[in-house]
């Protein structure tokens, strides 16, 4: 189904074209994070858009903390490959030196040092005065107070209270050295039409969102997969193939996948219309307590 | 506890193709917010509108619960408003502080709703959320009826140009579903529709906390036979956008190689072909257009709200900033403009400061030049004022440093809407709707009329100016005037001699001495005298004129040179022994109400183009001095 016959679809791709087109005109040196999954697919289809037939004037990001999806990496590297883009990849040293890893030292300290502190260590040492991101402002409550160009201390801190307006379209994109801006041009997307829009446009994504045989453990009343050797099992857990995908995707221990056969992306976007648990079920770092993710944000979390 | 729907979400069988996009049935989106004042139940029924529309997760139905028990404020049931006020602070304090965007839909269509905090603190939040609205709910605690806050919020709704508006008349279980309560909110309101101006107005008893009329209508409340909110939201039908010339607001300039040149943006309205002649609004310079480049192929038209890229047939100078417009529709071109002022910020404006404006895609130095008042929510009397503090509404007369292409902001949003930013914090102190353009620019022709205002003052071998006498009553004004007057005329010059005394018998006869009709006196002769420059002579204007703002105004309506403030220096004892006419006297005696310089003020000038001191020269000298201005400053070529 072509776009022009789809007016929502073709509103929201204008949006995030003009927001981008924005960063760039005002920005110095803007970065896109780019974190592998559907949001970031869709973000930087959007970007192949935005400034064609000019590549995309920007670098994008990738914070590794080693413990993605392999498929992922291999995504990653391939896309960049294809569309011939400048791909920046950064890991926490400190984090890895001491071998920071989600099995010993638990999930919250482990996003802090390899996802939160990675992320300021690139920014820093990239001296990028904007970066774009893929957040949604369905995608969790606090996220939903967010504005599309969000401003950020020297030290990457949100001030949730003390937002600037945002009317109409008119984004202010003045800041002082050191300050930097992040700007979400998926802001009033919601899943429903990432799927959609993936399915209209046709665009590339990892084949993990897709259901086929992988081998997990149930914890908790989660599925996990165990994608390398690195995997810690408990006592009594074997690995048995299951058909599953992933609704989102990041650190694989910290990803739950869902049982389902949709194999494509229509299949997708039908038990979109049923399903019955956000996507944020299936990141185990989002579950701690309510308030958690404004409060990483607050510390510079994406 | 009452019984909450149980919120187990449709089952869809095998979709159709175009259903996966769910377009079939769709009515377009509708984008609102919810108003009014602080705790009045917005939060609480945007939760319910979600809560009953299924639009809720099991797992977020879950952390709802185990929130409700910790924050919640309403005992042991679940707290709708969680759902929605999702920041530490405001869950803490149970209040919304800044707005939160929801999106949800039905299948008649789809929703944005912004959901936004009534504490007047917060008031820039609710601007945010209604500036890209196009409907409010205007909620009203049924107890405590309309609020000065919920004045603030309609008031800002309407300013802001928003044309549906539903009264939720909210709580209605804590008053006992009563009609009369209803009835009385909704006169209240009524009685102050026309300051608003919205073009519909529901009003819809309901309780956000129980559903009633919400999305089932209310088994309690049998005389009420209107639609639900969720009804009404679902039907309402929106205007279709009427149809606006093509505006291009160029973004960002593509130039990948030599060989290509695009213009980047976003078409803000209208429609757009290869082969229209446009021109750049700032300079007018023309092209046609070549191409509308996508990434999906070029097109062969392109309408409101498309993200493309225009080449032309030509290397004109346009940049981020330029406005592409129809060479027959173009939009107004000036550096002073008159706009409503939202202000936002804690630090007040200050008229004079230079703040930066962003409007459209460029970004412009501008400082207010004059506060012509408050709008005060409560009378709508507008209110004299000298600055604008947080969350004050203000009418303003703004100059720029450079000439912008704007619309008015009721012809189109995209072009007449900006925001002001502080140099130094770099805040967003305001919100601004340009209601109008006060003057053109001096080096913009906008038209090309054959016989113009240049045209006629050179078949009179002159330039066109408007010599503008203030002072004190008696000072002198009329006397040096008809000097200068009777002097240019031997010279051959064509002039016209505006007095106070002899435009009061006739074009301003209806009009006395307060200060607004003193005003008004000004402006209807600043507009005659721009009439009399328009047709290329030297206009001499002898009023009193005791405002300030007011000579501004004459000085900003025409172009920079042409006003000419000529200070009649005399001072008030000086005038008083004289006087001339016996006026002072009978002021004295207090047979003479608002009489300048006795009971009304007069504002001297402060940097007037030529000063006049009465009591050390002779009206002959005077007469002199100012012939002289006019001639060493090139008033009198030839
Ligand atoms: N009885 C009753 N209580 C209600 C109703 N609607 C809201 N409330 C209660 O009123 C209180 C305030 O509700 P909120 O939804 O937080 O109000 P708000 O308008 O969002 O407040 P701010 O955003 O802070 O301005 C809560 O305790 C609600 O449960 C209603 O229809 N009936
Ligand atoms: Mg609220």
């Amino acid at each position: 189904m072509s776009l022009s016959a789809l007016p929502h679809l073709r509103r929201l791709e204008a949006e995030a074209i003009f927001i981008m087109r924005e960063v760039v005109a005002s920005f110095d040196n803007p970065v896109m994070l780019y974190s592998i999954g559907k949001d970031s697919s869709v973000m930087l289809h959007l970007a192949m858009k935005a400034f064609y037939p000019a590549r995309p004037p920007f670098a994008l990001l990738h914070v590794d903390t080693t413990w993605k999806f392999r498929e992922m990496i291999a995504f990653r590297d391939q896309t960049v490959r294809r569309l011939g883009l400048d791909l920046r990849v950064h890991t926490n040293p400190e984090g890895r030196a001491a071998g920071i890893n989600p099995f010993d030292h638990g999930s919250s300290n482990y996003t802090q040092v390899m996802k939160t502190e990675a992320l300021k260590q690139a920014l820093d040492a990239g001296g990028y005065d904007a970066a774009f991101g893929g957040a949604r402002r369905d995608e969790e409550k606090s996220r939903a107070k967010e504005r599309i160009f969000s401003f950020r201390s020297a030290n990457h801190g949100w001030d949730p209270k003390n937002q600037r307006p945002e009317l109409w379209s008119l984004y202010n994109t003045r800041i002082k050295p050191g300050e930097s801006i992040r700007v979400f041009p998926l802001s009033n997307w919601t899943e429903l039409d990432i799927w959609q829009y993936i399915l209209a446009e046709n665009i590339p994504i990892v084949p993990l969102y897709f259901s086929a045989e992988r081998p997990v453990v149930q914890r908790n009343g989660q599925w996990i997969m165990a994608d390398d050797a690195r995997m810690r099992l408990l006592p009594g857990e074997v690995p048995q193939p299951r058909r599953v995908r992933f609704r989102t995707l990041g650190c694989y221990p910290l990803t739950a996948a869902v049982e389902s056969d949709a194999e494509t992306l229509e299949d997708i976007v039908r038990e979109m219309f049923l399903a019955t648990t956000s996507e944020r079920q299936g990141r185990l770092i989002d579950h701690d307590e309510s308030g958690s993710m404004e409060k990483k944000k607050r510390e510079g979390y994406f | 506890m009452t019984e909450l729907f149980n919120p187990s979400r449709p089952v869809l069988a095998e979709q159709p193709a175009a259903a996966l996009f769910g377009e079939l049935e769709d009515k377009g989106i509708l984008r609102f917010l919810t108003c009014g004042s602080v705790d009045d139940g917005k939060s609480t029924l945007i939760g319910r509108l979600l809560y009953d529309t299924k639009r809720l997760f099991e797992d977020q139905l879950a952390t709802l619960e185990k929130d409700s028990r910790r924050f919640g404020t309403v005992g042991d049931d679940i707290d709708l408003a969680l759902l929605v006020d999702g920041l530490e602070a405001e869950r803490e304090q149970g209040i919304t502080i800044d707005v939160a965007y929801r999106f949800f839909a039905t299948e008649k269509r789809k929703f944005i709703v912004a959901d936004t905090p009534g504490h007047e603190q917060y008031t820039r939040n609710m601007a945010t959320g209604a500036s890209t609205a196009d409907l409010a709910v205007l909620l009203i605690d049924a107890r405590k009826g309309i609020l000065t806050q919920t004045r603030r919020h309609a008031t800002i709704a309407a300013l802001l140009g928003i044309r549906h508006v539903v009264l939720a008349i909210n709580k209605i279980d804590l008053v006992g579903y009563d009609e009369e309560t209803y009835a009385r909110i909704v006169a209240q309101f009524d009685a102050d529709a026309d300051h608003y101006g919205f073009a519909t107005r529901v009003a819809i008893p309901l309780s956000a906390r129980f559903g009633d009329n919400v999305t089932a209508p209310s088994p309690s409340m049998a005389w009420y036979r209107g639609p639900t909110l969720l009804q009404h939201l679902e039907t309402l039908e929106l205007a279709p956008a009427a149809e606006r010339p093509f505006r291009f607001p160029v973004q960002w300039v593509n130039r990948p190689d030599l060989t290509f040149r695009g213009y980047a943006g976003t078409i803000a309205s209208g429609a757009v072909r290869p082969g229209d002649d446009v021109v750049v609004a700032r300079t007018g310079q023309p092209a046609r257009v070549e191409r509308i480049v996508t990434h999906d192929g070029d097109l062969a038209v392109a309408g409101a709200d498309l993200a493309v890229t225009l080449t032309l047939d030509r290397e004109i100078d346009v940049s981020r900033g330029d406005v592409l417009v129809p060479a027959d529709a173009r939009p107004e071109v000036s550096d002073q403009v008159a706009a409503h002022l939202i202000w936002m910020a804690e630090a007040p404006m200050l008229p004079g400061r230079p703040y930066l404006m962003k409007i459209g895609t460029r970004v412009v130095g501008a400082a207010v030049t004059e506060l012509k008042h408050l709008v005060e929510v409560e009378t709508f009397k507008p209110l004299a004022a000298k600055t604008l503090g947080l969350n004050d509404i203000g009418f303003a007369n703004l100059s720029l440093a450079e000439p912008i292409a704007f619309d008015p902001y009721e012809a189109n949003r995209a072009t007449g809407a900006f925001i002001l930013i502080d140099r130094f914090t770099n805040q967003t102190v305001a919100a601004g709707m340009i209601r109008f353009g006060l003057r053109r620019a001096t080096n913009i022709h906008r038209q090309a009329l054959d016989i113009d205002k240049q045209a006629r003052a050179g078949a009179k071998g002159q330039r066109p100016g408007i010599l503008w006498f203030t002072g004190l009553s008696g000072a002198g004004k009329s006397t040096i005037a008809n000097l200068v007057e009777k002097r240019l005329h031997l010279m051959g010059r064509h002039t016209y001699l505006l007095d106070g005394d002899n435009v009061r018998h006739g074009l301003n006869r209806d009009l006395g001495f307060t200060d607004a009709d003193r005003v008004e006196n000004i402006r209807r002769v600043a507009e005659t005298a721009k009439l009399f420059v328009d047709a290329g002579l030297i206009v001499l204007v002898s009023f009193i004129s005791p405002f300030r703002s007011e000579r501004q105004m004459a000085r900003d309506l025409v172009e920079a040179g042409e006003f000419i403030e000529i200070f009649v220096d005399t001072p008030l004892a000086v005038a008083e022994e004289r006087d001339v006419k016996g006026l002072y006297k009978k002021a004295r005696e207090g047979q003479i109400k608002n009489f300048t310089g006795i009971d009304s003020p007069y504002e001297a000038p402060v940097t007037p183009d030529i000063h006049l001191d009465t009591t050390a020269h002779d009206s002959e000298a005077l007469a002199d001095q100012i012939v002289d201005y006019l001639t060493g400053n090139g008033y009198l070529p030839g």
